[in-house]
């Protein structure tokens, strides 16, 4: 079962993809059905980044659980009237689109969706160098006395949320704001949670969460890797945006 | 990036695209109920001012405050500096306020970098115009607003006419322009054309009428009588029908072309006011841009822990790549 992919399977090679990723990080989602059962399979071509990797979700999982988010969004709400779908970028944006869309596969109504780049707000702005900034879109809309609800795609120490709620506060005055999330990988550093979740996942602080998506990686799926690069110690997954940086 | 923004010869060209992105990305503050961020909270930004100036101060004051820094204003008049205090007492002075960042503007090419290398002070160092030396940020916003009028300026023709030899403006957008991959022309009278010229990337020529109708942008530089200590050209007169853009001027010019003109302008000298007020004068929508540009530099060259790498990418979907360990595994890959 848990057989070793053989080197020659291609996507051992060296050429980075364009966006400049080694290729390992990218290949974690074979089209390998056993996948999921082989979790101790050892990534071998990319030996200082992360040595074994194990798929936990692949992409019918996730199309699941967005519509099962999707339909909880609606029950929690009581339908899509006065909804905002706000997702956090990278990968939460494009989540927040596929939640819009399931939404309005289930109720016939387009339920605006944008995004929030929460850069700006984050507390850990001075531990790393001045990194770019993301596209804000809200919908033309507005937040005020809507129900927004937040998308990202991992939950991991709340930094990101909490940066998420102080970037809203500028914008409008939300009714009441909701967080949906792909991933919960727990390790909360606030006092933070998820109303909806597409699945809990137990990690230790030594692995990182990966979650790839169509849009952004080329295919869907989550994988955690037990990766040890050089700043993942303690100080270093806190410099970064738990549902980006430290989560691949 | 730097720490310091001293020259556009500096930036490569990630550089600049990365400003110009974040620039963008700022711009759209201007549209929600609250124009500020908290960014900058806690860092002190001293505008040390030896010239005068009311655009480029506004902007980076304005700049400054939307991101939450402090900012301290300084002219010399009305400082001990009119009492003879040296440049370097003065910048040990703010030194001991713990300025983070100061934006200096100098009569004196070269101050800036004499700050930035002195040791005298700890925080970045931006060029806001020294001498007729270099205006980075202006080229800067220069840029941005032909990026919005034209797209991307590779291959672009841009046209800068006028008093060359007294324009930091025209130093610092020449470089930046080749940078950007912009075709350049620098259009004066032989007077006006500093020494060395041809060592500069684009070209030079003498005739305005001859380079209009392949321009995309043109840019009018001022007459600056105050530096002018000869008699460069006979008249102001003679000057302004050889070199100055009037309305049939602007009529050889493509239609989607567009006027610029870093301010103040002489109205009826280098540019006539019906040129200046015409809508493909984007004079007003440069200093509306100066804001931005000004909030994109002060935050990647504070808002880290150092000043801004740029990533390899530089679109807008790379950029979105291009933070994180992604970045680093890129790094890994070059």
């Amino acid at each position: 079962m848990s057989a070793p992919i053989p080197q020659s399977e291609g996507f051992a090679g060296g050429t980075p993809d364009k966006y400049g990723r080694s290729p390992t990080r990218a290949v974690a989602a074979t089209s390998d059905s056993d996948a999921r059962v082989a979790s101790r399979r050892t990534d071998r071509a990319a030996p200082a980044a992360s040595d074994e990797s194990r798929e936990v979700f692949d992409a019918p999982d996730i199309g699941r659980a967005l519509t099962r988010i999707a339909h909880e969004i609606l029950e929690r709400n009581k339908g899509a009237g006065g909804l905002v779908l706000l997702g956090i970028p990278t990968r939460g944006a494009y989540l927040a689109h596929r939640l819009a869309t399931k939404i309005a596969q289930v109720e016939g109504a387009m339920v605006p969706a944008g995004q929030l780049d929460v850069t700006m707000y984050r507390d850990d702005l001075r531990l790393r160098p001045a990194r770019s900034l993301a596209r804000t879109e809200i919908p033309r809309e507005g937040v005020d006395g809507k129900v927004v609800v937040l998308v990202d795609d991992v939950l991991f120490s709340g930094r990101t949320v909490r940066a998420a709620l102080d970037a809203l506060n500028d914008i409008g005055r939300p009714r009441a704001v909701q967080l949906a999330v792909l991933v919960d990988r727990g390790h909360r550093e606030l006092p933070i949670r998820a109303d909806f979740v597409g699945k809990n996942l137990p990690t230790a602080l030594t692995e990182t969460v990966h979650v790839r998506l169509t849009e952004h990686d080329g295919l869907d799926g989550v994988v955690i890797a037990r990766a040890v690069p050089a700043d993942t110690e303690r100080d270093g997954r806190t410099a970064e945006k738990p549902g980006e940086g430290a989560a691949r | 990036m730097k720490k310091h923004l001293l020259s556009t010869a500096d930036l490569s060209r990630d550089d600049a695209i990365l400003v110009l992105d974040t620039a963008e990305e700022l711009a759209r503050l201007a549209d929600r109920p609250i124009k500020k961020l908290p960014t900058l909270r806690g860092r002190t930004v001293v505008n040390l001012f030896f010239e005068d100036s009311t655009r480029t101060r506004i902007s980076f004051e304005a700049a400054a405050k939307r991101l939450s820094a402090d900012v301290i204003n300084f002219t010399a008049k009305g400082s001990s500096v009119a009492k003879g205090e040296s440049l370097k007492d003065t910048a040990l002075t703010l030194e001991a306020m713990g300025a983070d960042a100061v934006v200096v503007r100098h009569s004196a090419s070269g101050a800036p970098h004499r700050l930035a290398t002195s040791g005298w002070i700890n925080g970045s160092v931006v060029n806001a115009g020294d001498g007729t030396h270099e205006h980075p940020t202006q080229a800067l916003l220069d840029a941005y607003t032909m990026r919005r009028h034209l797209g991307s300026l590779g291959g672009r023709r841009i046209t800068i006419v006028g008093d060359v030899l007294h324009s930091r403006v025209a130093r610092s957008n020449v470089l930046l322009l080749a940078t950007l991959g912009a075709e350049v022309t620098l259009v004066a009278p032989p007077t006006l054309l500093p020494v060395g010229v041809e060592g500069w990337p684009g070209e030079t020529s003498y005739d305005l009428d001859a380079v209009l109708p392949t321009s995309d942008a043109v840019m009018m530089l001022r007459v600056q009588r105050e530096r002018m200590t000869a008699a460069y050209f006979p008249s102001a007169r003679e000057y302004s029908r050889r070199y100055g853009l009037d309305r049939h001027r602007l009529g050889a010019l493509p239609p989607h072309a567009i006027v610029m003109h870093p301010g103040p302008m002489n109205r009826g000298m280098e540019i006539a006011a019906e040129v200046a007020d015409c809508d493909r004068a984007v004079i007003v929508e440069q200093v509306a841009n100066g804001v931005s540009i000004r909030m994109a530099v002060l935050y990647l060259l504070l808002g880290g822990s150092e000043p801004a790498a740029a990533s390899s990418g530089t679109g807008y979907a790379s950029r979105q790549a291009g933070d994180g360990v992604e970045f680093e595994a890129a790094e890994v890959a070059r």
